[in-house]
């Protein structure tokens, strides 16, 4: 019987990167749960009001997005419309060549990732270094992020202690502490000698137009602080109503991504720099990118709109755990990105169908969703349009289901069934042409089969001497309760 | 996860048991201590001839036009106004939580809803609509409560973990990583063969940690799937369903 690709991808995993993404996700999860409830009575009344905001902005856009516009019009902003991933990349470019820039230092963005921002910035010559430690590493590794936040968790600190050495930053030598100060060392430079910075936005106010960008290695500080003009790449969806609501969601964020009550740096972006600051950028330009999420907000899926991509739902998956972000075959890895890579995918949906099944549903990713989001709903909901579909990559594995459900709603045929299933418990599975009951005994024992057995007892029993089902039939019950 | 399912009993406490297809086809002594349980606390259980399966398989598997004709079918089968009692917290949530969502744009979205309502898992019925809130008899064994998945946000497994501190002679033990799914899945666990059984084998090594005499479960499917691979592997574990536990401590004490 087939299996579903992800599968075969954990099967095939080298060990010591299955071992580096089950240990970092579950020491994630850990750390954020006793954070959670450490500080919270109930963190489960904050994960609803945080997917209350949330909600509300996703069914608001229309509002909301020309309201933030003005306001970052008036803070001096210039606002940049992209709907598709071409149009961003674009944005981009036409900033730089308008400048006559060719270096760009960035922080670290997903958004850039999902429209491949530096293969594109590549080919048209402008250079783009990554400055987030992790997003350094897959950049000179020509590797891809495998974790939202935490982007190099399939790799080992041996493996980037090769890759060091490779690139020229010094002798082998995997002590972390040693990697990270020879990355900074490399890094100083190229902060002084670049154009522009380039950020993403964890949320922007519609109040004020005020950004907020956390990290915890102060890099995108030190982008700013050397570059005269800013460039931020920004999803439709990251807005929120009021300052106020960054009290909540900030402190949801910190905790569920990295179990820190705040993150290192947390900073509000107003505009550019004003007349009596000292540095800064003195350009500024919002690029908000649609790339399907206008589609996404029209589907039956849109509350994945409300996602602030702490991975939490990653390091709690089971299947992630075992399976890998790379198995995803896609920017957002793990349940969130089961559910979104496909929607984003738009036409090429066929391609990604598969990732929803890559579910045993349990439910887990919705517990830890700092936005409530209802995942497993959305999964179920994409199994079933790729089913409607007739996606072939969805259906590997799963056994055709119209025959049992003629059988499941025929009382007399299910009946027969129940007996005649009997026949598993004398005869070798592997004669019986079941493809999944051999799928099943490949990696478990089946039970005995007592089908009917159960229906027998209840109307042969005691008390059953009564006619079942009459009302005024007394149990046999000693215990009066 | 909808939780309108609290239609409580009448005086009578007549109650409809939704065996389940797994109970109908491998673990009838499962069904046989649900009745058991509900008629020693005085309920009226009636078995509804004509049931089959809640219709979660096509569910999961995308298939809604054939998993709604198996809903239908249960709606049909289960007419009426009395509670509907299910010994697992997997297919009750189907019921009451799955269906409607595979209802949505359909016409009678009100009759799986009525249904919805009146569907409890086993415990939570127990705990919640009787108000039976510690058990007696007598029940000497170490046990590992796994917390079924699909119990997730409602009232079962705090119901269970009640019931089954209350009874004399029971030590419940903490097994770690609690949160973590035991692998089953549906057809997940036979189109994700690896992942599946990887992810049963890091719950048995939890549980095994523990040292318990018995594996308890609100759900007999989590169970297949984890006393299958361990027996498989050659070191059998002994499973049981809360009902069993509960009819059995009655037993025992020469309650039943």
């Amino acid at each position: 019987m087939a299996t579903q690709l992800i599968d075969q991808f954990a099967k095939n995993l080298a060990a010591d990167t299955q071992a580096a993404v089950y240990d970092g996700s579950k020491k994630g999860h850990e750390k954020r749960t006793k954070l959670l409830f450490d500080t919270y009575a109930d963190p489960n009344r904050l994960r609803e009001l945080a997917g209350e905001i949330k909600q509300h902005v996703i069914e608001n856009l229309d509002t909301f997005l020309p309201a933030v516009e003005a306001k970052l019009q008036s803070n001096g902003v210039k606002v940049h419309w992209a709907s598709s991933a071409e149009d961003a990349c674009a944005a981009v470019l036409g900033i730089m060549q308008a400048r006559g820039d060719k270096k760009i230092v960035k922080s670290k963005t997903m958004v850039s990732e999902e429209i491949e921002l530096e293969h594109y910035l590549d080919k048209h010559g402008i250079e783009t270094l990554e400055t987030d430690l992790g997003e350094f590493i897959v950049q000179i590794d020509h590797d891809h992020p495998s974790h939202i936040v935490k982007p190099i968790i399939h790799k080992n600190r041996r493996e980037i202690a090769k890759s060091f050495e490779r690139e020229g930053l010094g002798a082998y030598n995997d002590d972390p502490e040693t990697i990270t100060r020879r990355a900074r060392q490399f890094l100083r430079h190229k902060y002084l000698a670049a154009d522009v910075a380039l950020t993403g936005a964890n949320f922007v106010s519609v109040e004020s137009g005020r950004m907020v960008i956390v990290t915890n290695e102060g890099n995108s500080r030190f982008c700013l602080a050397g570059t005269k003009c800013h460039i931020a790449l920004i999803g439709i969806e990251k807005l929120v109503p009021h300052d106020r609501d960054l009290g909540l969601l900030l402190n949801l964020l910190g905790r569920s991504a990295t179990a820190q009550q705040l993150t290192v740096y947390t900073e509000f972006i107003s505009g550019p720099k004003s007349a009596g600051q000292p540095d800064g950028p003195e350009e500024m330009h919002v690029v908000f990118v649609d790339n399907g999420r206008t589609d996404v907000l029209a589907s039956e899926c849109k509350e994945i709109l409300r996602c602030i991509r702490c991975g939490a739902c990653l390091n709690v998956c089971p299947v992630y755990r075992q399976a890998s972000g790379h198995a995803y075959r896609s920017v957002y890895p793990g349940p969130v990105g089961a559910v979104l890579s496909p929607l984003l995918a738009g036409k090429k949906f066929p391609e990604l169908a598969d990732l929803p099944k890559a579910s045993s549903l349990c439910g887990a990713c919705n517990e830890v969703c700092p936005v409530n989001i209802p995942i497993p709903d959305l999964l179920l909901r994409l199994r079933e349009k790729g089913k409607r579909e007739g996606a072939k990559l969805a259906a590997a594995g799963t056994p055709p289901m119209g025959a049992w459900s003629l059988l499941a709603s025929q009382p007399a045929a299910w009946k027969t069934a129940l007996f005649g299933g009997k026949i598993i418990n004398y005869l070798p599975t592997k004669w019986l042409p079941i493809p999944p009951l051999r799928a099943w005994e490949a990696k478990r024992t089946l039970p005995e089969w007592k089908g009917g057995e159960f229906r027998s007892w209840f109307r042969n029993r005691k008390v059953g001497a009564v006619a079942p089902n009459r009302p005024d039939r007394k149990p046999e019950s000693k215990e009066g309760r | 996860m909808n939780l309108a399912h609290r239609q409580l009993p009448g005086a009578d406490k007549r109650v409809q048991l939704m065996a389940t297809c797994l109970c109908d086809a491998f673990y009838a002594d499962v069904a046989r201590a649900t009745v058991e349980v509900l008629e020693h606390l005085g309920c009226q259980v009636e078995f509804p001839e004509g049931q089959t399966c809640c219709g979660q398989p096509a569910f999961n598997g995308g298939d809604w036009p054939a998993s709604r004709r198996v809903v239908r079918h249960t709606v049909k089968t289960f007419a009426g106004d009395l509670p509907v009692i299910v010994p697992s917290g997997s297919c009750a949530a189907m019921m009451f939580h799955g269906a409607l969502l595979e209802f949505e744009k359909e016409p009678d979205l009100p009759e799986v809803q009525q249904l919805a309502h009146r569907t409890w898992e086993l415990a939570d019925f127990i705990v919640n609509a009787l108000g039976v809130k510690t058990w007696p008899g007598k029940f000497d064994a170490t046990i590992a409560l796994h917390r079924a998945c699909h119990t997730r946000g409602t009232k079962t497994c705090d119901s269970a973990v009640a019931l089954l501190t209350s009874i004399p002679g029971i030590k419940l033990v903490t097994v770690g990583e609690v949160e973590q799914c035991c692998g089953f899945g549906g057809t997940f666990s036979v189109s994700f063969p690896n992942v599946s059984a990887s992810m049963g084998e890091l719950k048995l090594e939890h549980i095994r940690a523990a040292k318990p005499d018995l594996l308890v479960s609100p759900d007999m499917s989590c169970m297949m799937h984890l006393g299958g691979l361990a027996e498989k592997e050659g070191h059998p574990i002994k499973i049981q369903h809360v009902a069993q536990v509960l009819r059995d401590a009655l037993k025992n004490a020469g309650l039943l």
